[in-house]
């Protein structure tokens, strides 16, 4: 479509591999260069097309980890048997190039003007999106009350894990719980979040939260649900599904 | 099998129509549910991409690609209202 594309209208571009970091042994961050950027929102993802040497094709959504205003970068974590992700975590370079279109999103987004207090919630990789709210609200120097309940596998399995606890503080607060194992002295919480550990951590329903829960389908359907079971207006949750076992 | 959302779709959308659809607002035409694209329950793996609704499950859109066309049947809406 490049070269025919009508005003506003979304074309695939080659993005350039600038840096890639690795946050935990199956999740890496892709810093990219895209040449035409207008610019993203915090929440928003985008699409990435791989093309194999016959032709075949397939194209993933990924969540864009950095705030607005910064080069792009996207979190991606390796599913096993997956088409694009182990590639995109252990074959991708610095100074290769993907195809990528994108920002796109209108919904699962956060300003500075919607305010809050905002409980974030993230299974897994579920977090990527709402880092990249956390990076947002902390670069506006706004003082928003926010939680994140992050639910994480292992203690090695925790994304963003040293930045954070740096982040922590001016009103965010992180709350993390380790379903699988937890390392000696582990003094958080040890469950899959569940009822009661959402009552504890969630802002009550009564100062009109906004909520932004992501992770995989099962993981989201039973915080969203839980957190209309609290008294929240569901049109003040907002949601985003991996599928099974991940790919955003 | 397991679903995502409506914002899903939204590379798609963009792509041919240039309108970020995932914020426009459906009518279901079979249980009257209202909400945005991005609410609906998307999957993936049929030969093409089928948005149902939420509440009753029915099948609101469907969308199939090819190399160089595309198919959309959006008969499930009864409206879908787009902001611009």
């Amino acid at each position: 479509m490049a070269g025919t594309a009508l005003l506003g209208r979304l074309t695939w571009q080659l993005a350039d591999v600038v840096e890639t970091i690795q946050e935990t042994p199956r999740v890496r961050t892709i810093v990219l260069d895209v040449p035409e950027w207008g610019g993203h929102r915090a929440g928003q993802h985008l699409d990435v097309r791989l093309t194999a040497e016959d032709g075949y094709r397939a194209e993933r959504s990924y969540s864009i980890a950095s705030p607005p205003g910064e080069r792009v970068a996207i979190t991606v974590e390796r599913l096993d048997d997956a088409e694009v992700s182990p590639y995109l975590v252990d074959e991708l370079r610095e100074g290769d190039r993907i195809e990528i279109r994108g920002p796109i999103g209108g919904y699962f987004v956060w300003e500075p003007k919607h305010g809050g207090p905002l409980l974030l919630v993230a299974g897994g990789s579920g977090v990527v999106p709402l880092m990249s709210i956390i990076r947002a609200r902390a670069g506006a120097g706004t003082e928003v009350p926010t939680r994140l309940l992050y639910s994480s596998r292992t203690f090695d399995d925790v994304i963003y894990r040293d930045e954070l606890e740096r982040l922590a503080g001016d009103g965010l607060e992180i709350v993390h719980t380790l379903t699988r194992s937890q390392p000696p002295g582990w003094t958080g919480h040890a469950r899959r979040v569940d009822q009661e550990l959402l009552e504890q951590v969630a802002f009550p329903a009564q100062d009109e939260p906004l909520a932004f829960v992501c992770g995989p389908t099962s993981f989201v359907e039973a915080v969203a649900g839980g957190l209309v079971a609290l008294g929240y207006r569901p049109e003040r949750v907002k949601t985003e599904r991996f599928g099974a076992t991940g790919g955003r | 099998m397991d679903y995502v959302d409506g914002n899903a779709l939204g590379g798609t959308f963009l792509e041919l129509f240039g309108i970020e659809m995932t914020i426009a607002t459906g009518v279901c035409a079979s249980c009257g549910r209202t909400g945005e694209v991005a609410t609906l329950h998307v999957y993936l793996r049929a030969p093409g991409a089928v948005a149902r609704c939420p509440v009753c499950d029915s099948v609101l859109m469907k969308i199939v690609r090819s190399s160089d066309r595309t198919w959309l049947d959006f008969s499930g809406l009864r409206m879908l209202e787009i902001r611009s």
